[in-house]
């Protein structure tokens, strides 16, 4: 079965030392060729060509006689053609079809290119349509293609090539051990102390060098996590209007909005931290440890950035009074301060003073009394 | 005719400066072994290569800025919202660019083939033992790709500033801030200041678009040279040992077939980003700090993360007047830092456990294994478990569960479910070597039941088919314990005495438990009939080289003669 019977060494083994492990002896398990003589195509001789087909083994020689070393004719490892040739037509055809579809398709693609227009939501959804079926019919029709042709055009093909251990041979081992010693010696890098040790020191501030440069990334922090954009007298306008609120008009129960301290609504940085929602109480259904001073006509008012990691707490339930963070389910009870029902959250949202100014809008009567949002190490 | 034309000119002038034909003509015969699992590492080399086209196609108009400008685009509900130029331009790619919006989705899920294809190809690494000596690197060299994959999705889905994407790195900006000592430092370089800062998306772009890409992509060449250099695996088979690789050369067969999958690979890509909607940023809105919606999920890959995160209880301490927010920064580092640890060491823990320390190029049927094998379904089950926990919310809603029963199941979850795994795999493995000794050792039943002189009647069995037999006895036999060598002294050799020693004798019996062996075709167990009995002698044959070479190194091919 072996096209290379007689373990004979590959011509390109005996001469230079490049690729060693790759050129090895090597059985091939081809399957039986249909309608060959014995031994035709398997010995030195040109195999049989079927009209049409390109000459492999021509090309093979031309490149095999490059290496200098005198090797001529290698002996074909590889059938020429498939076992069964009608049924290698028959798989042909069906290959150049779906090349030819697509080509078509590919064609497609440039003229849905060209024709549909973006510039609208409809438009862009056409164009996606078009363009990405076209595409996904071109590439996924090369690949039926091209599979039909390795499976059923091309012989099927079974080799074998021998593994080598990786590890080299002691004497190998020892002459690079050898040479590098050598190098090392002869570069006196051992010997002479003096060079190597001052060449370490000069490298340690080099290497400081880059985390140093990266210092000014951003300011240190200071105590800006501390504190937000509420003052006392600051009003409460609601987030996207920027309308200032009352009392009066905020009077249903369980209603809830998110309020930004006036002229910070726009600024992203403040936001982060200064983010508010108000909430509207029944009387009575606001209870301990709710600061009853800082809330007006049963509103109170809680930092909207959630105690774990910062999220928005979005979500309230109106029958229960839970606030809701709908990235990790920190579940607070307004009516009860804020307080951690459920969830990583550790901390109740904190609540903002409020109070009413002269028009009777709300108002913050300070900033928080403690920082609002994640913790972090400087936190007490 | 024009193939050797061509050769002749093209060819021979790069030979004639490069002196490639030696080497060239090698390569074009190395032989590539198959499998289906093989495939799995091709699709993410592919992912990756599409991602890098489709990619540069999108900075061709994407601006990673976060300057306010009011939208003026195609896109109606948004015109006169404010927005950072990152998300105009992003919706200016996905409206007003033809292809735009197809590059962009094909690059999305290209993004989330990439990562499932490592999980699935580390999967497989792992369970068919393919990681062992020589090949330890790889696996060192994969798990980085995998860690710079997390990453460059993240920063990538962070990009186009939408409300989703905005949310995340708010979470990232929290998860910094909760590292003791430094943390809120970090947060500050990295985003230049307090949350959200300008600065953080251009940051995060050239981190995206240039850095990582170029690390993955060196590392990537380099896994592939040493995949090239050491010679690829292969499934036990007949005719395969550890010293050679059966398989189909290279040109034509792997180049084309290769090929092949890369079409397929990209048109299924193609597909998804044509008619499954991904990443609609449009619907989500601009980044504010003040909103948030329901049901916020990342990328499937940060699933895990996100699922620590929820199902941690709210533990924190305040020692003198600092906080240690165990809530939150166990959850981001030990879960999954506990998973790429465990992976990282395992090759070597295994190697001194079992005391094997040669070569293996036949990799091992997943049930050959079991200890391994429950191990890592142990920690894909935790894992999953973790990542389904990511989505409670979802899961709560679709399945209409209280969502905090969801939670509290996923924390006593989390310990108890890979322990179950464990032992359920185990079992299963054990089993199912079970079933190939009687495979082996009674062969295929016929349906044929005979009378026998006596009376009895039997039913006929035919011994199974050689390349069945070479795969059911493979199996990796491992190093005996240096101290059963010196049985007759009964002293232990001095490296197994002490504490560490026996630490490894107890792993050692647990890691090499095994089914025992058995042996093939129904010697003597009455059932084989006379057509049984004559193919014993050459599957012995056959049984006893496959083992040897696993054993000793011996080249033993079972169809030699």
């Amino acid at each position: 079965m072996s096209n290379n019977p007689s373990g004979q060494p590959d011509s390109g083994d005996s001469g230079e030392q490049s690729w060693p492990e790759y050129l090895s002896s090597r059985e091939s398990r081809g399957m039986p060729r249909s309608g060959e003589g014995s031994g035709e195509s398997e010995g030195y001789g040109p195999p049989r060509r079927v009209i049409g087909t390109p000459p492999p083994a021509t090309a093979r020689t031309m490149l095999a006689g490059h290496g200098g070393d005198g090797g001529g004719e290698t002996p074909r490892e590889l059938p020429a053609d498939p076992p069964d040739l009608v049924k290698a037509k028959k798989a042909e055809r069906v290959v150049a079809a779906c090349f030819l579809l697509a080509t078509l398709a590919g064609l497609g693609f440039l003229v849905a290119y060209g024709l549909i227009g973006v510039g609208s939501v409809r438009d862009a959804q056409h164009s996606n349509l078009w363009l990405g079926g076209t595409l996904s019919v071109v590439l996924l029709l090369l690949g039926a293609g091209a599979v039909i042709w390795v499976r059923n055009v091309m012989p099927p093909v079974e080799q074998t090539e021998q593994r080598h251990p990786l590890r080299s041979s002691n004497a190998d081992r020892a002459a690079f051990k050898e040479t590098f010693e050598e190098g090392t010696e002869t570069s006196q890098f051992v010997k002479r102390p003096l060079i190597r040790r001052t060449l370490i020191a000069a490298t340690v501030p080099l290497a400081v060098a880059p985390v140093v440069l990266l210092r000014d990334m951003g300011p240190l922090p200071g105590t800006s996590l501390a504190h937000t954009a509420w003052r006392k007298g600051r009003r409460l306008v609601v987030y996207g209007t920027g309308r200032p609120i009352t009392p009066a008009e905020f009077s249903t129960p369980g209603a809830i909005i998110s309020v930004a301290p006036e002229g910070f609504q726009n600024d992203d940085d403040a936001m982060a931290k200064a983010a508010v929602i108000i909430i509207k109480f029944r009387p009575g259904e606001l209870g301990a440890p709710t600061v009853m001073p800082w809330t007006v006509d049963d509103i109170v008012a809680y930092s909207k950035i959630c105690t774990h990691v910062g999220c928005p707490a979005a979500l309230y339930e109106q029958t229960t009074h839970h606030i809701l963070c709908p990235c990790h389910q920190s579940t607070f009870d307004a009516a009860h301060g804020a307080k951690v029902l459920f969830g990583p959250a550790t901390r109740p949202l904190p609540q903002l003073p409020m109070g009413l100014d002269s028009q009777g809008f709300l108002i913050a009567t300070s900033d928080f009394h403690e920082p609002v949002g994640p913790s972090y190490w400087e936190r007490s | 005719m024009s193939v050797e034309r061509a050769l002749e000119s093209t060819g021979n002038w790069l030979d004639d400066r490069l002196h490639g034909a030696r080497g060239v003509r090698v390569l074009l015969r190395k032989i590539f072994p198959d499998h289906w699992s093989f495939l799995l590492g091709e699709i993410v080399l592919y992912s990756f290569i599409i991602l890098l086209l489709t990619g540069t196609f999108l900075t061709l108009w994407f601006q990673p800025s976060m300057t306010d400008v009011i939208y003026h685009g195609s896109y109606i509900p948004l015109r006169g919202v404010r927005m950072s130029e990152a998300y105009q331009s992003t919706l200016h790619i996905s409206f007003d660019v033809r292809g735009g919006l197809l590059i962009r989705q094909i690059h999305h899920w290209a993004a989330d083939l990439f990562m499932a294809g490592i999980f699935a190809h580390m999967i497989r690494v792992f369970f068919t033992g393919a990681y062992r000596k020589p090949r330890e690197i790889n696996w060192l060299i994969g798990i980085v790709l995998l860690t710079l994959g997390l990453l460059e999705g993240l920063f990538g889905y962070s990009l186009p500033d939408d409300l989703l994407s905005g949310a995340g790195l708010r979470i990232l900006e929290g998860v910094i801030q909760s590292i003791p000592i430094v943390g809120s430092y970090l947060a500050f370089f990295l985003f230049g200041g307090p949350f959200p800062g300008h600065l953080i998306i251009p940051r995060l772009y050239i981190l995206h678009v240039l850095l990582i890409p170029g690390l993955i992509l060196a590392l990537v060449s380099v896994h592939l040279f040493l995949m090239f250099h050491q010679k690829h695996t292969q499934m036990p088979g007949k005719g395969r040992t550890n010293e050679n690789v059966v398989g189909a050369p290279t040109y034509p067969y792997f180049a084309a077939k290769t090929g092949a999958f890369f079409f397929f690979v990209f048109g299924v890509l193609a597909l998804a980003g044509t008619f499954v909607q991904i990443n609609a940023i449009w619907l989500y809105g601009p980044f504010n700090p003040v909103a948030m919606s329901a049901g916020s999920q990342p990328d499937f890959y940060m699933g895990m993360l996100e699922g620590a995160l929820r199902v941690m209880p709210a533990w924190q301490w305040v020692f003198f007047g600092h906080t240690f927010a165990f809530n939150v920064f166990i959850p981001a580092l030990v879960p999954l830092g506990l998973v790429f640890t465990l992976a990282a060491i395992w090759p070597f823990l295994e190697q001194w456990i079992t005391g094997d320390r040669r070569e293996h190029h036949v990799n091992d049927r997943p049930r050959n294994a079991p200890t391994r094998t429950a191990l890592g379904i142990a920690v894909i089950t935790f894992y999953g478990i973790l990542w389904a926990e990511g989505a409670n919310d979802l899961l709560a809603d679709f399945f209409n569960v209280p969502l905090y029963w969801i939670t509290w199941a996923a924390r006593v979850a989390v310990f108890v479910g890979p322990v179950i795994a464990y032992i359920i795999t185990k079992r299963v493995c054990l089993g199912l070597q079970v079933k190939d000794n009687r495979l082996l050792e009674h062969g295929v039943e016929t349906g044929i039941i005979r009378q026998l002189p006596g009376g009895e009647f039997i039913e006929e069995t035919r011994p199974v088919d050689e390349e069945v037999l070479a795969r059911l006895v493979a199996r990796t036999d491992y190093p005996a314990l240096p101290a059963a060598e010196t049985a007759e002294t009964e002293v232990p050799p001095s490296k197994m005495r002490g504490g560490l020693g026996r630490v490894r004798e107890r792993l050692y019996k647990v890691v090499t438990e095994t089914a025992p062996a058995a042996q093939p075709n129904g010697h003597g167990n009455g059932h084989g009939p006379g057509r049984g009995i004559e193919g014993n002698g050459h599957g012995h044959t056959a049984v006893s080289a496959g083992a040897g070479s696993v054993q000793d190194g011996e080249s033993g091919e079972g169809d030699q003669h």
